[in-house]
């Protein structure tokens, strides 16, 4: 088998903290009104995949695409908002701060069980590196 | 097979069989949220008593020799085998099949008999080195 559990776990690591920082993204992106393009900032959802050829069987995570969120935006009356539109309304961006908040905990935690894995891994070579000592 | 591989001919296959569960494992748990990924295992006891039966194959890998007096060797290896999917208890919606409470039993589980068969192995080395230095 040409992949290790230390790649695995690595690159799950890696896919879970990269899920962080999108979730860490659209929380802080809640109340944006305008972003760069002038729009509403929306959600952003990262999508994993299996790292690996078709002749393997498993094989490491690898975040395929960061997609956005085609929900619809939320809508406020406010017409004092500088970006409210000709009848009142304002567009917020669509970041369900609940899913996001549930999100980021799942990340963690799987962040965490892959750690443990790669302690465990990591014990036992250095086990093995001792075998008939 | 000399005498050595012989003695610890068991113990090397238990071991190899044990770090790549080890693996299949840990990527069972490294893909807990990828979409329509499937969890793999395979059955222990049969691939370790396929392993010890029928022993290792050569492979096409042999050395190659620049001089006549090099000894010809020829690599030996596993034939590879096909992991089998686990059915799921509960199917999650995204079409996962890893449930991460069984994986991380399993995964620990798997991680003391992998130590449990290093402190068999390094006991029977030190058997025979104590044999052989008598």
């Amino acid at each position: 088998m040409p992949m290790n559990i230390f790649h695995v776990a690595g690159s799950a690591m890696a896919a879970q903290s990269q899920r962080m920082n999108v979730t860490a993204s659209n929380m802080a992106n809640a109340d944006s009104v305008a972003g760069p393009d002038g729009l509403p900032y929306r959600a952003k959802q990262v999508v994993f995949q299996v790292d690996a050829d078709a002749r393997d069987d498993v094989g490491g995570v690898r975040v395929a695409s960061v997609i956005e969120d085609s929900s619809p935006l939320r809508t406020v009356y406010d017409p004092k908002n500088p970006h409210a539109n000709t009848e009142g309304y304002v567009s917020l961006p669509n970041v369900n701060v609940v899913e996001e908040m549930t999100n980021m905990i799942s990340a963690s935690r799987s962040y965490q069980a892959n750690v443990e894995v790669l302690n465990t891994a990591k014990t036992l070579m250095v086990k093995t590196l001792s075998v008939g000592q | 097979m000399d005498k050595l591989d012989a003695a610890l001919g068991f113990q090397r296959e238990a071991l190899n069989l044990r770090v790549q569960r080890q693996e299949v494992l840990a990527a069972n748990i490294a893909h807990a949220d990828t979409p329509n990924y499937k969890a793999r295992d395979f059955d222990f006891s049969s691939r370790l008593s396929q392993a010890v039966e029928k022993g290792r194959q050569a492979n096409s890998f042999s050395l190659s020799t620049t001089s006549v007096r090099h000894i010809a060797a020829q690599g030996s290896s596993m034939p590879g085998q096909e992991l089998l999917y686990r059915v799921p208890s509960q199917s999650s919606i995204d079409g996962n099949t890893v449930e991460m409470d069984a994986e991380r039993v399993s995964f620990a589980d798997n991680a003391l008999r992998y130590e449990s068969n290093l402190t068999v192995l390094g006991a029977k080395i030190k058997t025979l080195l104590a044999a052989a230095q008598q």
